[in-house]
């Protein structure tokens, strides 16, 4: 019967289950960087154009750790996302903030600006051919239809963990209230006695964490260089506009689902496999500009 | 009461919005446990000296102390921590939260706030409306909600602005009701109204505000006295 099926769509099953796989993979980083655009841009209305360097210095991040400190994988996993943040907090409280009062525009610019100053600084230092970093989980398990290796299942599932807490941490806990709140209404917020502009500051230390991290769980995939982030981060971008900007849920689903819709890509029409989600961006631009999860502003 | 120090004292108080000057030294005071309100035409003033007094509005300067500080270069929260509730104009019902969450947003800033028990006991709608969307409600149970959050937090001088603004009479009555329970409980009220007639039902004292100062001031029971001279600078 699955033969028969295989045979009707033209397709072997390992090619349409490793493409899932990819297209999981990539629906991972996708949706963990939207994640964290969605959580700056819902608190700070600022669009983080660093987010890709951030992500590039999350993967740098775990290889200068091991290679300096000879600090493995499962220490840069909880390190780097702190390290980096933290260097987020200070690039919100240095020059972010002081641009809070103007248009978006202007932080638009700021963050483009020093995406490109950070990426031509690790660059300068590490060249652009990339630097290898071992597979923390070398082999898999043969599944029957696919091959499943472990590190990109591990991937995939912490992706899912780590978007599902945030989630939860801003749908249904009390802190997430406040942002929720103070997305909607800051100055009211802060009239009630809550310190908004030190959430501001660490929700954009979180959003810059959680880059970090999906740039920690690339390093044993891609090879680790400094545009990794730039390539990366403008289907990024299309996901956020299709999700909807500043939808929690909105991000982690449009992530996932356009990278599955990539891999199907790849095996049923291939030459469109990297154009696809620019197709789905236009036309969702064109139908609901707000995005499928999104609500007007 | 009347020789105890005030536990709101603004004077001189002077605000802008940008360019615009809006306040033009305000001095009034308010006692521990009174009810006082600012009266006056639509754009005088009265919602900009709320902001002005819980530190939203963008420059001011002058004098406002409360129970013995100067807030005049605090920020907001910092204000409010001091023991200041805040009813906005537009009551600031957030859509992202359910009823409870709204209602439970605003931290406590000092011991003696009501429990949520109590909260309900005054505002039964609001237990069963707990899980609504906050913007779901209608415009007398929003009123309600924007006056029941501040209530959990202790706060001590509650801010409300135009609390009846666009409601049923029936609603006017509750919220009226509710007004003077707080006050039995010991709590200072600064109300902004343009409804003289629920101002008077519920006040001790009465400010007369017009171009960002205050005019004319009298207290509840010489209301009558004054009606004329009052009904002349409300224009009613």
């Amino acid at each position: 019967m699955y033969d028969f099926i295989f045979q009707f769509l033209g397709v072997s099953p390992q090619a349409l289950f490793g493409q899932l796989l990819i297209g999981l993979i990539n629906g991972a980083f996708y949706a963990l960087l939207s994640l964290g655009l969605a959580v700056i841009f819902g608190m700070l209305n600022v669009i983080n154009f660093t987010h890709g360097a951030q992500y590039m210095m999350g993967a740098f991040g775990a290889w200068m750790l091991l290679h300096y400190l000879g600090i493995p994988y499962w220490g840069a996993l909880i390190l780097v996302p702190v390290i980096i943040g933290a260097f987020g907090i200070l690039l919100e409280r240095l020059l972010l903030s002081r641009l809070y009062h103007l248009d978006h525009l202007y932080g638009l610019l700021l963050t483009f600006g020093l995406a490109l100053i950070l990426e031509g600084l690790f660059r300068k230092q590490y060249g652009s051919s990339g630097l290898p970093y071992n597979n923390p989980l070398p082999g898999g398990i043969h599944l029957g239809f696919m091959f499943l290796p472990w590190y990109r299942g591990w991937v995939v599932l912490i992706s899912i963990v780590v978007c599902l807490a945030t989630w939860f941490m801003i749908e249904k806990t009390k802190l997430g209230s406040y942002l929720r709140a103070a997305t909607e209404n800051p100055t009211l917020v802060r009239a009630f006695g809550i310190n908004v502009p030190r959430m501001m500051t660490l929700t954009y230390g979180f959003g810059v964490g959680l880059a970090a991290l999906a740039g920690v769980l690339a390093a044993p995939i891609y090879s680790v260089n400094p545009i990794m982030g730039s390539n990366l981060i403008i289907v990024v971008f299309a996901v956020v506009v299709i999700g909807g900007m500043g939808s929690i849920m909105g991000s982690i689903v449009t992530g996932f689902g356009l990278g599955v819709i990539e891999g199907l890509t790849k095996v049923f029409y291939p030459e469109a496999s990297n154009t696809v989600i620019f197709i789905i961006m236009a036309i969702v631009l064109l139908i609901r500009p707000a995005g499928l999860f999104g609500t007007p502003r | 009461m009347a020789e105890t120090a005030p536990l709101l004292d603004a004077r001189d108080l002077n605000a802008w919005y940008g360019e615009s000057h809006v306040l033009h030294g305000m001095t009034f005071s308010v006692r521990k446990g009174e009810v006082v309100t600012l009266l006056g035409r639509n754009g005088v003033g009265k919602t900009t000296t709320m902001r002005a007094v819980m530190g939203i509005v963008q420059k001011r300067t002058g004098s406002v102390r409360f129970g013995g500080t100067e807030t005049i270069g605090l920020p907001s929260n910092l204000i409010a921590r001091l023991g200041i509730g805040y009813c906005p104009e537009e009551r600031g019902i957030f859509s992202s939260l359910n009823v409870t969450e709204n209602l439970l947003l605003p931290p406590a800033v000092k011991a003696g706030g009501m429990s949520l028990d109590e909260v309900h006991k005054l505002f039964p709608q609001l237990k069963e409306r707990a899980r609504s969307q906050g913007t779901k409600l209608s415009g007398g149970e929003q009123q309600m909600l924007a006056i029941a959050r501040i209530l959990r937090t202790g706060a001590e001088l509650l801010l409300l602005d135009e609390p009846t603004e666009g409601l049923a009479p029936v609603i006017v009555q509750q919220i009226g009701a509710v007004i003077r329970d707080l006050k039995k409980r010991g709590l200072t009220v600064l109300l902004v109204e343009q409804n003289l007639h629920f101002a008077a039902t519920v006040a001790d004292r009465h400010y007369v505000v017009e171009h960002g100062t205050v005019v004319d001031e009298f207290e509840n029971k010489d209301l009558a006295a004054n009606r004329e001279r009052l009904e002349a600078h409300l224009g009613v």
